[in-house]
């Protein structure tokens, strides 16, 4: 099922020559319309005449979450306010929001993309979508929603919260799609489950979840408990929102909507394009977007691309799951930790839920990293040396996986924090 | 044998004093208690007067909660009494988990609560040699 067969199975030699042209288009656009990405390209020498290849991106500048602070609130839209219909912003608790906007053409393509994606991941004009990502600011509701209503399905805008109200209406408007991050699906199930209520009572058949990277085994875990399809979507402001790449029914990587972003791997360090297949950072460009394009975003998230044709029959490239992002990864003693190794290991052992935190202080000028996991009902004995044995258990097996000693602590249940949208999963306390 | 109710702490200020307001809220007398710790969490081990009830509540509050069979055996309050209550059991080839004891206010002998392996071979023992197995409706009442 496609929602614009004849774009999403486009021959890659046509693929390549529309972004080609998309690409040059929107330099230009850049060049004339945004003195400080004109200073940028100046200053490296290049021109929007320079871009003769798709290969030619690699001689265009970086753009960088810095790049929209400095340039905050308004800075980078290439169209005046009077053709901007929508303005979304992060929250802006690491420092100055970054702010993105949108015209009528930009809503339109937006969701067009997120129809797109939801048809990809098997919602029709007959689904129910609950949309429980946070409407506002955030630009997963939204994004989300529009297209949910542009392929026909019944929308029920119920935002983030509210767990049981979300529940009640599962039940009662027999909600057939959920889309939420993958850490409130499983906040939401396990509130499903003391509330009595059993997946197969319910209509459930598939939930897209995105916004925050998580692991195989999660979507194990959470196809499981929910008895669905459980697909990723991937998304960021700075490019759109929700709806730049999704998985298909093959769930061997995410399409990247290729007529609308070109992706890129770079290695983080040396800022140097990688050959197709190896890990390393997605930059992201904009090609079809009007109020505020974006050349050679740093996202962040790592990751790599997939060279094979899919089975699905879409053309677009895809990239594996996010392995993590860089700005998620912590470096303790000099080795690359992610949040979602550590889910991967957790969701391995018996009786042990993943809800964790990853905790880092700097003891001695050594970094010191301790896991915290919530000991289960399962798991919960009256000897402590059967706990003890189970936090060695982790604590081994954590360390075969990421390479590192982990000090494994166990929490009472329920006492780490449930998120209702991202999750928070490192407290990092070292001052260095 | 009687019912313990054992309770997982964090070790955190005020976490103890949240398991005995949710049993004296709902009237739920505390006969005997003990804690294992270590030095991130500990294990509240009970016997309560109600501990079906005080297993609901504490569930229902949110604590995580387990139900153990122990064994309450009456030893004399007096110099050697636990010794030769554990001789038997050491005769006996009975491995102890833990213990923990208490003076009755009502007979002149102090309670041993035991959690052994085999719970059936440690009465069987105690019985052989006359050493007073309390029943558990006595013991709630205590």
């Amino acid at each position: 099922m496609y929602w614009n067969q004849e774009i999403e199975c486009l021959p890659r030699n046509e693929l390549e020559k529309l972004k080609l042209r998309r690409l040059k288009e929107t330099v230009f656009r850049i060049y004339s319309f945004v003195p400080s990405y004109q200073a940028k390209m100046d200053k490296a020498g290049i021109s929007p005449g320079d871009i003769r290849t798709l290969e030619d991106i690699s001689k265009l500048p970086f753009t960088t979450k810095q790049d929209l602070r400095d340039n905050y609130p308004f800075g980078l839209f290439t169209v005046p306010m009077s053709d901007v219909v929508r303005i979304h912003s992060s929250s802006g608790t690491t420092g100055k929001p970054t702010v993105v906007g949108y015209s009528r053409r930009d809503i339109d393509g937006w969701a067009d993309l997120m129809a797109r994606a939801l048809i990809c991941a098997g919602a029709t004009r007959y689904s129910v979508v609950q949309n429980a990502y946070g409407y506002g600011l955030f630009t997963g509701g939204l994004g989300v929603h529009y297209g949910a209503e542009k392929i026909g399905a019944s929308v029920i805008p119920s935002s983030g919260g509210n767990t049981k109200r979300q529940i009640m209406m599962m039940q009662d408007f027999g909600t057939t799609v959920l889309t939420c991050t993958p850490s409130y699906a499983m906040y939401m199930h396990e509130v499903l489950s003391e509330m009595g209520i059993s997946p197969s009572d319910l209509k459930l058949k598939s939930g897209i979840f995105g916004a925050e990277p998580w692991s195989e085994d999660m979507r194990r875990q959470l196809e499981e408990k929910w008895g669905i399809d459980a697909y990723d979507i991937y998304g960021l402001s700075e490019m759109m929102g929700p709806g730049v790449a999704i998985e298909c029914p093959e769930k061997v990587g995410l399409h990247i909507f290729e007529d609308h972003f070109i992706a890129e791997i770079i290695d983080p360090e040396t800022e140097e394009v990688l050959p197709l297949g190896e890990k390393g950072e997605l930059v992201l460009t904009t090609v079809n977007k009007e109020a505020l394009p974006i050349i050679r975003y740093r996202t962040r998230d790592l990751t790599s691309l997939i060279a094979e044709p899919c089975p699905c029959g879409r053309t677009h490239v895809r990239m594996n799951k996010v392995l993590g992002r860089s700005d998620d990864m912590v470096i303790i003693r000099g080795v690359n930790v992610f949040p979602s190794q550590v889910e991967s290991v957790l969701l391995n052992i018996e009786n042990v839920e993943p809800y964790y935190l990853l905790v880092v202080e700097r003891k001695n000028n050594l970094d010191e990293l301790e896991v915290w996991v919530e000991v289960s009902e399962k798991a919960f004995s009256d000897e402590i040396r059967k706990l003890e044995r189970l936090e060695k258990q982790i604590s081994k097996e954590l360390e075969s996986s990421l390479g590192v000693y982990a000090k494994v602590k166990l929490v009472e249940p329920k006492s780490l924090q449930r998120s209702e949208g991202k999750a928070k999963r490192v407290e990092d306390r070292r001052v260095l | 044998m009687v019912k313990q109710i054992s309770i997982f702490l964090e070790n955190k200020a005020g976490r103890l004093a949240n398991v005995t307001r949710v049993l004296g809220e709902n009237q739920i007398n505390i006969r005997a208690l003990s804690i294992a710790d270590t030095s991130d969490f500990g294990i509240l081990r009970l016997i309560v007067n109600e501990p079906e009830k005080a297993y609901e509540v504490l569930k229902r509050d949110g604590f995580t909660v387990s139900e153990t069979e122990v064994i309450a055996v009456e030893v004399p309050d007096s110099p050697g009494g636990l010794a030769t209550v554990l001789d038997i059991m050491g005769e006996a080839s009975i491995n102890i988990e833990y213990l923990y004891a208490f003076i009755g206010k009502a007979t002149d002998d102090a309670l041993v609560i035991f959690k052994v392996e085999n719970p059936e071979r440690a009465m069987e023992a105690f019985e052989s040699k006359g050493i007073v197995v309390l029943d558990s409706s006595k013991v709630y009442r205590l």
